[in-house]
């Protein structure tokens, strides 16, 4: 195991950021945690990071105690924090060869790995800038390139992608997908489902300080949710007398201010149903179970909120 | 606190001085684009002020009393004093904005964290490197001074360690200080009920024994005045050997100090 952790806990005085939870993250797999702001995540990947204390329980990081081997560890890992932190009083080049010294990484092996990685991260061009001006994609890549100038075994990335536009996600996504290739073990924080079931091989969904679920975005799937949904919208008058009528269309029914989940496994079906019982909808749609309907099942609330 | 929460050990003091090189490598790469501009300043500021003050006021003190200040007149007894508070004023502003833009602003901390670098490291390369700063200006001034025909003695250069020494008391304390803060409206108030008073009344533009007894006793017990006292000696030729170990002491123990309390302020901070 790559991160072994049990009943992992960590307390600010009185709060409970993380409480007693169990997790392994195995050699080169992408693992992630899922959940709302505040559930805990970051916490978490402050103490996988040695950036944090653990309070109780145990945790190992490649096999070694954050709390006496916290340099050691850090030799080996790679952090993309959320709030990029780059230092905007050096160049983008710079910023590489200059994070590659706090590692003691020789001097010609800093320049050739920054030229590669400029290259991996497609800032090639860019090199000699000032970092203030680039965008916020941009800025992005190249914290995730600062953070590979060790060539960590692990990466550690909380929430990539907040913040960003499709097209500046969809390429990060690509890069990650890549590193994961060659290799490397990731842990990936989010509050995206798209973004969980796109890149992890397995994670954890966690709520309120504990993990709620485990497993492969599939098995959390079939586990927790049924295969199809079907997504009604009705006017208010049809909302208002609606109670009772929807009963036996579903395997479970969920109401949200803007619209009710039907779980079902075939949703053609049901919406057909829906019709011969003269139920008046304003729209109607059919789509696959994703993540955000574990999470939905799971706390009865929906992850971004 | 438990022994569970108490914060992960950390290398001695010695072991950290190699990781520490790095931060102050890193203020080197930034510095290095200015030091010119940055050293022409530390040469005008204090030319024009000996000039002006030295001159036009101590002009005037010598006709009312010409051997209030001895054979070096006014000059010679200001030179070394706005010596001290320049070295103050320097070591308070890189302790107080820097520093806080590196905790909270620009984050700059959490990522050398995120190395193998530990807060301990940070705090010893960030004095390393305000020390250097000090020590650069420190030796400008000196030039200065020695324009001036206020350096004579060969001692005079021994100023500049003890104005390093003097600034990183103030930038260990103020360190430990900016690691407290969420914002910067603490620093306002210590500059104007810390650092002006002290610039004002520690021997800096008129001897002491002017004040009411009260005032000396105050002044006795505040850093800057330990460390103009020292520098005014040594640059005059004038050390008074009996006071002398009393200052250096006073500064050895307000900059130990103000070192375990950085180390602390900073590692609850942002290793927490």
């Amino acid at each position: 195991m790559l991160v072994r952790a049990r009943a992992l806990t960590k307390r600010f005085g009185r709060f409970t950021a993380v409480d007693g939870i169990d997790f392994d993250v195995r050699p080169a797999e992408a693992f992630g945690f899922l959940g709302p702001n505040g559930a805990g995540k970051t916490s978490t990947m402050r103490m996988i990071a040695c950036a944090s204390p653990v309070t109780e329980g145990e945790l190992s990081v490649i096999g070694m105690n954050p709390a006496t081997q916290a340099r050691e560890i850090k030799a080996r890992l790679g952090v993309v924090p959320q709030t990029d932190n780059l230092d905007t009083e050096l160049t983008v080049r710079e910023n590489l060869e200059m994070y590659a010294r706090y590692f003691d990484i020789p001097g010609s092996v800093a320049r050739s790995r920054a030229d590669e990685l400029l290259e991996f991260v497609q800032l090639n061009e860019r090199a000699n800038d000032q970092v203030e001006p680039l965008s916020g994609g941009m800025k992005r890549r190249l914290t995730i390139a600062r953070a590979l100038i060790n060539e960590p075994e692990l990466v550690i990335f909380d929430e990539p992608t907040t913040g960003l536009d499709p097209q500046a996600r969809h390429l990060l996504w690509d890069r990650l997908y890549r590193l994961k290739q060659r290799g490397a073990t990731l842990i990936i924080t989010t509050h995206y489902m798209d973004e969980a079931e796109q890149l992890c091989d397995r994670l954890v969904v966690m709520d309120k300080a504990r993990i709620v679920a485990e497993g492969s975005p599939l098995e959390l799937i079939e586990r927790y949710s049924t295969r199809e949904v079907l997504e009604l919208r009705f006017g208010d008058a049809e909302r208002a007398s609606l109670d009772g009528r929807l009963e036996g269309l579903a395997e479970r029914v969920e109401v949200l201010p803007d619209r009710t989940l039907l779980y079902t496994d075939d949703g053609e079906k049901s919406l057909d149903e829906v019709h011969r019982r003269n139920i008046a909808v304003q729209s109607a749609l059919v789509r696959r179970s994703s993540l955000e309907d574990v999470f939905l099942s799971l706390t009865g609330r929906s992850l971004v909120e | 606190m438990s022994a569970a929460t108490a914060p992960p050990a950390q290398a001695s003091f010695s072991d950290s001085l190699r990781p520490a090189t790095h931060l102050f490598h890193r203020n080197w790469l930034v510095y290095k684009r200015i030091w010119y501009r940055s050293l022409f300043f530390g040469f005008l500021q204090p030319f024009m002020f000996l000039a002006a003050m030295g001159l036009g006021v101590g002009a005037l003190l010598a006709h009312s009393n010409p051997n209030a200040f001895g054979p070096v007149g006014y000059i010679g007894f200001l030179g070394p004093g706005l010596l001290g508070s320049t070295v103050m004023q320097t070591a308070s502003f890189e302790s107080t904005y820097p520093i806080m833009n590196k905790i909270m602003w620009g984050r700059n901390y959490e990522a050398i964290l995120a190395s193998p670098l530990s807060t301990r490291n940070v705090v010893i390369g960030e004095l390393a490197w305000i020390g250097f700063r000090i020590a650069s200006i420190s030796t400008i001034f000196l030039g200065v001074l020695a324009i001036f025909g206020i350096a004579r003695s060969p001692l005079a250069l021994l100023a500049i360690p003890v104005a390093a020494l003097t600034g990183l008391g103030f930038s260990s304390w103020l360190i430990a200080f900016a690691a407290t803060q969420t914002n910067d409206i603490g620093f306002s108030w210590v500059y104007r009920l810390v650092i002006n008073p002290l610039f004002l009344f520690s021997g800096t533009f008129f001897p002491l024994t002017q004040m009411p007894q009260p005032i000396q006793v105050i002044a006795w017990l505040t850093p800057l005045f330990h460390g103009v006292e020292l520098m005014r000696g040594l640059i005059l030729g004038s050390l008074d050997l009996g006071a002398a170990p009393w200052h250096l002491a006073y500064l050895l123990s307000f900059f130990t100090i103000g070192l375990i309390l950085a180390d602390r302020s900073l590692a609850r901070r942002l290793a927490s």
